[in-house]
């Protein structure tokens, strides 16, 4: 197991709480709009580049680790930036600042009330998500995560309609359930081991308890962690959650909320249970299971989906199972593939979220069917979308595919024939419920939408960036960031491979 | 030469019953001064009991003998970590209670005010000497003092709190007798009433079905008094016709001080393996916490009065307490105790806040709060925020830390029932502080918040209460941040050295 040399650093505790700083401010500004947005960019930027002064770092194999406090009896509030924690927060802290941007052009242009609420609640969420990054035991991530459920409530509920309000508290009465149990999953773990320290390989060992124990512990912090994962059959809050404003649905439930779930799946197999573990109870087994009918079953419901938000929102239910997929493989490639696919699905995601904002926005349209000529009108917008679907479905050159290679060299290497069916599969399904967006935007002929041009720059802008980053990624998957290789330097510290 | 420290024992007794005195003594016209010797006396004994607990946890208990006289014949005076944290958690809460309580009583019982503020010190002054005390008939005095200051309290309140502070009065005299027969029975045994003494003769003498039953009796009594499921009745109702500021008082530490001598009985007098083994009597009562836990919290969601929710929620944290007391062991020992000082904490808050909101609206009904409530009171309602958020337990505020340990003792008993129950309850707690959370955020009429809405909130003045009252309500709110935080320190420092040797 290689042993990762640690430094003492307080960077990742700034990176956590810049954020978290910047909410009174907002909140002081509300009556001045631009100084309060002026506000929550500042923190982004200043979140972002925390983070990236993390990374040399961890790509020399240091972790930044720092205790804050002694927060129970025996466990510390710990932060430790490793190569995982590191590699989730430059993608949540790297797209807060695009959806910064975005958020001020479609709550502007779409008349969105309580504006303040919306941008400290948000601020507040990414100091949790950074929170869940950095994590360095199983308390301190519990505590960002209901931090993250509770701060993500008032966006869920943003518009405070009968809907609004019902999907809130759908949202809590999910997140807040899961909590409990990873709270008592993380009592028996600190029972039986003494510590709860996220460690490379797993703190649990065969033979601590017996199959069935092992199985009913797994599925208590499975559970825990996989309702914000969005894994089936515990999903259905994140569909209605869409009725949050579209850049809530683009950061918090395409990436930063949904991820830390799927974050969370990944930290259990690799830092609690450990590969030993999950192979020798069948546990990993359990987990693709769930994980395969999750991408199949959300993929087939997507189809269904004519509320362009909702199609979004069951295409990420699948795409997040892909990643515990990964982590279920239980080798080099599937962990290499499943974390790549946190930042892959993360960019090309947001772009498509990023563009049914726009269109709502600009042109009122939220149905699928109701988009006949839309392209024509915003043509860069759907050109945007156009390389998320192609990256969705796993087509090169976009960073879709690089994810996907490596989960179905992952699935060979396992042997799991299945899992490979369901990766196919799921490919053509993704084809299937995206491409007809496209199609209809580009080539269905209707002058619905005569004379509107491309909807404000300060939507355009972003989707474009993200859509070109996918294309990046795809290409250069180490030139930003060294994101490639941080994601195969997580695997073998979990596998202990080299 | 003693240490003149040690006279904190005593000096944490001694401000309240004098204050009671000169409290007394004011007219009706210059009922200000009562308040002041009210505030003045509760602070006072609050600092001392903060002097004392930092005096007990580093230098060791103080055993004090009242007037030289020697126990068994003496009385004697136990400040040990465990009563004087009590003592600081007590008079803390009545400290701020009191500040807070100025215009609340000049607002609901103006002519009222002397006895009340007498009463309240002399309640005060009881609670104490429960704690303190280390005689067991002693303790039956103090009982009466401050559960007949109790009884008067309760009873300056509406037109319905006369017959539930009769109801409260019956109850609680029934729970006294049981404690007194219990006594006695242990008298006869043991020949001694020093409760020291009393656990030095027992293991020697072995079990009788006397020491026995004498236990269970005192146990019951206790029980009654703590509210403990199925013993709660009387709660409710004396809780919610009681004035505000009267609960806000008795609410947070009564039924606490009752939990403290439960501690001390079961721990420190008789041996754990005793309470655990010869009878079930430890799981008796976590069972019945547990049962209450459950209870209590369904009750409270059935409530549309603010007021009476928070009495049923605080049958259901008395059950945590029970349930931590009856796992017998070092977690939940912490986990009860630190439990008795969240809980008191949120409670105090939550009281408070429930009074500025009568103060302000009029009534505390929740099916007619909205969100111009948060508008008109924003700070208030930040503070309830906070304490609802720490009465469901989630980090890092305070209420979540005493669940953990709470999770941790159940989890090394195995003890799945504990577990399910403390689990479900939290989801409870989130139904009914939710549903008022949604009522004063959020429009509740189903419709989107649109232009109009914003028209209508911009013409709700904000008026929040004085200064006088806000202070005390954040403050506790704030504190609970800060008790979360800070929760391994005062388990390691000043928890820890309470357990007694046979947990």
């Amino acid at each position: 197991m290689p042993i990762a040399e640690t430094y003492s650093s307080s960077i990742p505790f700034w990176a956590l709480v810049v954020s978290l700083l910047a909410t009174p401010f907002i909140l002081w500004s509300s009556r001045r709009p631009n100084l309060r947005e002026f506000w929550t960019l500042l923190a982004a930027v200043i979140k972002f580049a925390l983070v990236l002064t993390l990374l040399p770092g961890v790509r020399e194999g240091r972790v930044a680790e720092f205790v804050l406090l002694e927060i129970a009896e025996g466990i510390e509030l710990s932060l430790r930036a490793d190569a995982f924690g590191v590699f989730f927060a430059v993608i949540a802290s790297g797209l807060w600042i695009l959806t910064s941007f975005y958020s001020i052009g479609y709550m502007r242009g779409h008349h969105e009330k309580k504006q303040t609420r919306y941008f400290a609640s948000f601020a507040v969420s990414l100091s949790a998500t950074i929170g869940i990054a950095f994590s360095g035991n199983l308390l301190t991530f519990i505590i960002f995560y209901e931090m993250l459920t509770l701060a993500t409530y008032p966006l869920v509920v943003h518009s405070e309609n009968r809907e609004a309000i019902r999907a809130g508290r759908q949202y809590l009465a999910y997140a807040l359930t899961a909590g409990l149990l990873l709270v008592a999953g993380a009592g028996w773990i600190y029972q039986m081991t003494g510590t709860l320290d996220f460690t490379p390989g797993g703190v649990l060992e065969e033979g601590m308890l017996s199959a069935s124990g092992m199985r009913v512990l797994f599925f208590m912090l499975l559970i825990g962690v996989a309702v914000k994962g969005g894994i089936m059959p515990l999903h259905s809050w994140l569909p209605a959650a869409m009725v949050a404003p579209t850049p809530v649905s683009a950061l918090l439930h395409a990436v930063a909320v949904v991820k830390s779930g799927v974050f969370g799946v990944v930290r259990m197999v690799g830092f609690v249970f450990g590969p030993e573990v999950m192979g020798a109870y069948g546990l990993s087994t359990i987990l693709a299971v769930f994980a395969g009918i999750t991408i199949v079953l959300a993929s087939l419901i997507a189809l269904r989906q004519n509320n362009l938000k909702r199609r979004l929102a069951y295409s990420t239910v699948a795409h997040l199972s892909y990643i515990a997929l990964g982590a279920a493989l239980l080798n080099a490639d599937g962990f290499t593939g499943g974390i790549l696919h946190i930042s892959t699905h993360a960019t090309m995601k947001i772009t498509l979220f990023f563009c049914a904002g726009a269109i709502i926005v600009h042109l009122h349209r939220e149905n699928v069917t109701d988009l006949d000529g839309a392209g024509r009108a915003m043509p860069w917008t759907f050109t945007a979308f156009a390389i998320g679907a192609m990256g969705l479905t796993g087509l090169p050159p976009i960073n879709g595919f690089l994810s996907k290679w490596f989960l179905c060299m992952g699935s060979l290497d396992a042997g799991a024939w299945a899992v490979l069916g369901v990766l196919l599969l799921s490919g053509l399904l993704n084809a299937a419920y995206l491409f007809p967006v496209v199609y209809r935007g580009f080539f269905c002929f209707s002058n619905q939408f005569e004379g509107k041009g491309e909807a404000s720059p300060f939507m355009v802008v972003p989707l474009t960036i993200t859509a070109v980053l996918s294309i990046v990624f795809c290409l250069f998957p180490n030139v930003l960031f060294g994101l490639f290789d941080l994601a195969s330097a997580v695997a073998d510290s979990v596998l202990g491979t080299h | 030469m003693t240490d003149p420290w040690t006279h904190l024992a005593v000096g944490i007794l001694l401000p309240p019953f004098f204050g009671a005195l000169v409290a007394a003594l004011f007219p009706d016209r210059r009922r200000n001064g009562a308040w002041l010797a009210a505030v003045v006396s509760s602070g006072l004994t609050f600092a001392a009991s903060l002097g004392g607990l930092a005096y007990a946890v580093i230098e060791g208990p103080v055993r004090y003998h009242l007037g030289g006289w020697q126990p068994p014949m003496g009385i004697e005076l136990v400040m040990d970590p465990l009563a004087a944290f009590f003592c600081a958690v007590v008079t803390g809460m009545t400290f701020f209670v009191f500040i807070h309580g100025r215009s609340v009583v000049e607002r609901e019982t103006p002519h009222k005010a002397v006895p009340f503020y007498s009463a309240a010190l002399l309640l005060l002054g009881g609670l104490l000497g429960i704690v303190l005390t280390g005689d067991l008939f002693n303790l039956y005095v103090f009982l009466e003092i401050s559960s007949l200051a109790g009884y008067a309290l309760v009873a300056i309140g509406d037109r319905r709190a006369p017959v539930s502070a009769f109801r409260y009065l019956i109850l609680g005299t029934i729970g006294a007798s049981f404690y007194l027969l219990g006594v006695a029975f242990l008298f006869m045994e043991t020949g001694s009433l020093n409760m020291n003494d009393v656990a030095e003769v027992v293991p020697v003498m072995g079990e009788s079905p006397a020491t026995l039953a004498g236990l269970v009796l005192i146990v019951l009594g206790i029980g009654l008094k703590m509210a403990l499921f199925p013993m709660h009745g009387w709660l409710s109702d004396a809780y919610t016709y009681a004035t505000s500021t009267a609960t806000a008082i008795i609410a947070p530490i009564g039924t606490k001080v009752a939990a403290y001598v439960l501690i001390r009985t079961c721990f420190h007098m008789f041996d754990p393996e005793f309470v655990r083994a010869e009878i079930p009597l430890a799981d008796i009562l976590g069972y019945l916490g547990a049962a209450g836990i459950v209870w209590g919290s369904i009750m409270a969601i059935a409530q549309n009065d603010l007021k009476r929710m928070l009495a049923f929620s605080s049958v259901s944290q008395v059950g945590y307490i029970a349930l931590g007391v009856g796992l017998a062991s070092p977690y939940g020992l912490i986990g009860a105790v630190l439990h008795t000082l969240n809980h008191a904490v949120m409670k105090a808050c939550l009281f408070l806040v429930n009074t500025n909101l009568h103060q302000r609206l009029g009534h505390t009904r929740i099916d007619r709060l909205d969100r111009t409530t948060r508008i008109r009171m924003p700070w208030t309602m930040a503070a309830f925020t906070v304490a609802a958020i720490s009465m469901i337990g989630l980090p890092p505020t305070a209420g979540f830390f005493s669940k953990w340990y709470l999770v941790l003792g159940s989890w090394e008993q195995a003890n799945y029932v504990f577990l399910g129950v403390i689990v479900i309850s939290s989801l409870l707690n989130v139904v009914y502080f939710f549903r008022v959370l949604e009522k004063v955020y959020l429009r509740s009429d189903g419709e989107a918040y649109d232009d109009a809405s914003e028209r209508e909130d911009a013409g709700v003045r904000r008026e929040e209460v004085r200064a006088s009252m806000l202070f005390p309500t954040l403050f506790l709110g704030a504190s609970l941040l800060v008790l979360g935080l800070a929760n391994a320190y005062i388990v390691i420092h000043v928890i820890r050295p309470m357990i007694p040797a046979g947990l």
